[in-house]
């Protein structure tokens, strides 16, 4: 149900009435939500009042320039403690995240592939991954092992990854390209309800990105919203979206289809931003 | 001659229970004359051993601290509040029938359970100084191999022990060195005929369990010629969750050292958790031609813990080769340092050492030192020094928190992942404890 330009308004109170079936119904019980987001960091405003609803099922971009807050929302999303959240809401399943911790966030069902993953210096692959997965079994279950490398190592062949990987220190002395691979790998493992990929195209070769297309792709389905977050509509080859919106200066200013990448590739962010004055809006 | 020794020492300050003290005999507070005869007459020590303790209360009191480079946290021990001797009423026991309930409870709670014996040649474990369990594994015994407390070598097998008895360690070599010769007990005497390798670690697991009680365990291990031993030794003092850091009361001060003949090769593990200040620095003399000496440790300083450790390395043969890996990690306001001497004379050739040292900082108020002291005289000798410092970042940290785990989770991960390599060439089971007391420690420092 895309709305049109200058819809906004309704959109926004589509949004707070959303638990109430109506025209505007919004089904907030299987979506990640950001209502009018505001985030300072060292006292500059760096989203301001930005919304967003990603159902359970659907691929939405955000495309924008450098330094629109693409990032920030990303972190902030996943809550890093950095960045200070001055209003607005940010919601999963109805559940509020603001109050709860990364690690909980993230046990709830949220995953973010990092821009610039960190290194875990000493920390194996298999072990990090065992980690995870254990910190998501209910008290006093263990994790069965040869189950979890079955699944590691089908995992790996999807993304093209030799199995010797498993034994690598996280990161660490990682190309880019392993790195996001990595990312994409713990993405296929632990399995979350919404995953926000940020930057995750930035310094792949061709052959890399169509790999992790591939992976991200194998992955879609009605049990997971994805946010793709790119500076470029390349990746958006690879990755059709269903949604796509355009982030200018920390708000969202244009939304529309997969279509809209294509026009926006050809005419450019002045172009979207000269849309900023009259904002678009939509689910 | 060709021996080689392993040795494991693990010194715990982890453990949030305690069970009532149940102790019989006691030489009460304080160090004088009394005190030393009190713990002979209990012990039934053979005449030359009363006087080997005599001798050492003597020294203990004529030498004065250590000051040359011992931390001034040293000056609050106060020796006349401490208790020398402790112990249960129980005689060793062998079988683990025979440990009494309470006992084996805090074992139980310590990870040393039933089934974990099955790993474990022997083991010896002592409650507060008295060994109450000991259980040798048949093949050991009939390998010839001796692993008893040390009262009981040194009076059933004096003809073994008391050639080397004080010789590696003398009364003399520091001031608490001699308070250890004044009022040891327990401890492991171990010997090992020429040509036996024994397989598993022998294991003591041993306790403190009562408040400004000082644990002044001996212990000696002989490795006969091409015979082969490891043995690990670990020591958990009782936390109340209530009194903060009780076991950050312990001052843990130990002298360890190998004397490594012709073709032998020393290994030390050493890992120190817990205590308010642990001063250990175990040291390898290669007194013969291509003797090895090796030491890997593995320190962790807490809030309020002052961990200084390191190693000593006395080159005093040809062709003889050194290596110390050492690795720190300061949490909160503690601190690591680290204290090496490497010493290679000038009439030597051919000697080798190589010392490698990492610091793992985890908070912006942790502190690590680096004191390195090497001495290489002579031509055709080669040291070479390595060290580090790094952190865990906090964006590190939130990487991994954004896969799930607990802030505390995260760090014990980093940790263990700083100490991993180190970690892997230690015996399984010491690496499987080592690690769930770094999570225990970190669980207690976050949050």
């Amino acid at each position: 149900m895309p709305l049109r330009a200058g819809r906004r308004k309704k959109a926004e109170a589509a949004l707070a009435s959303a638990a109430k079936p109506g025209i505007f119904w919004v089904p907030e019980m299987n979506a990640l939500v950001v209502k009018d987001l505001h985030v300072t960091i060292a006292g500059q405003e760096i989203v301001r009042g930005l919304s967003l609803v990603v159902p359970r099922g659907e691929v939405h971009a955000i495309m924008g320039p450098n330094g629109s807050g693409k990032s920030t929302l990303a972190k902030v999303m996943a809550g890093h403690p950095d960045y200070e959240i001055t209003a607005g809401k940010i919601a999963m399943d109805d559940q509020d995240l603001l109050e709860l911790e990364p690690d909980e966030r993230a046990r709830l069902g949220l995953f973010l592939a990092f821009q610039y993953p960190s290194e875990v210096p000493g920390v194996t692959i298999a072990n990090f991954l065992r980690a995870a997965v254990q910190a998501r079994l209910p008290d006093g279950e263990e994790l069965e092992a040869t189950d979890f490398y079955a699944r590691l190592y089908e995992k790996m062949e999807l993304l093209g990854m030799d199995r010797s990987f498993t034994s690598r220190a996280v990161n660490e002395g990682f190309s880019g390209g392993e790195k996001k691979r990595t990312e994409i790998l713990q993405l296929a493992m632990l399995e979350p309800k919404y995953a926000v990929l940020d930057e995750t195209d930035s310094g792949l070769d061709i052959d890399a990105l169509k790999t992790v297309a591939h992976g991200v792709n194998s992955l879609r389905g009605p049990d997971i919203g994805i946010l793709l977050i790119t500076h470029y509509q390349r990746i958006l080859n690879y990755i059709v979206p269903d949604h796509v919106h355009v982030m200018v200066q920390g708000r969202i200013v244009r939304s529309g289809g997969k279509e809209l990448a294509l026009e926006l590739e050809e005419r450019g962010y002045d172009w979207a931003r000269d849309g900023a004055a009259e904002p678009a809006f939509t689910r | 001659m060709k021996t080689n020794t392993k040795a494991v020492d693990i010194n715990r300050g982890i453990g949030d229970f305690a069970y009532p003290e149940r102790h019989v005999r006691d030489a009460g507070i304080g160090l004088s004359e009394k005190t030393v005869h009190y713990i002979s007459d209990v012990k039934e020590d053979p005449d030359w051993v009363r006087e080997f303790r005599l001798r050492g209360l003597k020294t203990f009191l004529e030498k004065p601290l250590p000051t040359h480079w011992a931390s001034k946290d040293l000056e609050a021990i106060d020796f006349d509040k401490i208790r020398y001797y402790l112990a249960p009423g129980t005689a060793p026991s062998r079988s683990w029938d025979e440990v009494p309930e309470d006992i084996k409870r805090t074992f139980e709670r310590l990870g040393i359970p039933e089934q974990e014996r099955k790993f474990l040649a022997g083991v010896e474990a002592q409650f507060d100084s008295e060994a109450v369990y000991s259980n040798i594994k048949k093949a050991v015994g009939e390998q010839g191999v001796i692993f008893v407390g040390s009262t009981e070598g040194l009076k059933n097998h004096p003809e073994i022990f008391r050639k080397w008895f004080g010789k590696v360690i003398p009364i003399g070599d520091n001031k608490f060195s001699a308070l250890n010769s004044a009022v040891f007990s327990g401890g492991s005497f171990i010997y090992v005929p020429p040509g036996v390798k024994v397989k598993h670690p022998l294991q003591a697991y041993f306790r403190i369990n009562a408040e400004n009680f000082g644990q002044f365990e001996r212990t000696l291990i002989i490795a006969d010629e091409g015979s082969e031993v490891t043995y690990m030794e670990g020591c958990t003092a009782p936390k109340f969750i209530t009194v903060q850091n009780w076991s950050s009361n312990v001052f843990n001060l130990v002298t360890k050292r190998g004397l490594a003949h012709e073709d032998a090769e020393v290994k030390w593990i050493d890992c120190n958790i817990g205590s308010r200040l642990t001063m250990k620095y175990p040291g390898v003399i290669m007194k013969g031609r291509k003797a090895r000496g090796e030491v890997f440790s593995i320190a962790l300083a807490n809030d309020g813990q002052h961990q200084d450790t390191g190693a000593k390395m006395i080159h005093a043969a040809d062709e003889t080769t050194s290596n110390i890996i050492s690795k720190s990690i300061s949490i909160g306001k503690g601190r690591a340092t680290y204290r090496g001497l490497v010493h290679v004379p000038k009439h030597l050739k051919h000697c080798k050492n190589n010392t490698e040292c990492d610091a793992l900082l985890i908070n912006s108020t942790s502190r690590t030192d680096t004191y390195p002291a090497i001495t290489v005289r002579g031509t055709g000798n080669a040291v070479q020094h390595e060290a580090s410092v790094s952190q865990v970042s906090s964006e590190q940290i939130f990487y991994m928190q954004q896969r799930g785990l607990t802030e505390a989770q995260a760090m014990s991960l980093s940790v263990n992942g700083f100490v991993n390599d180190l970690v892997r060439q230690f015996p399984m089971e010491y690496s499987v404890e080592l690690k769930r007391l770094i999570e225990l420690e970190m669980e207690g420092s976050v949050g």
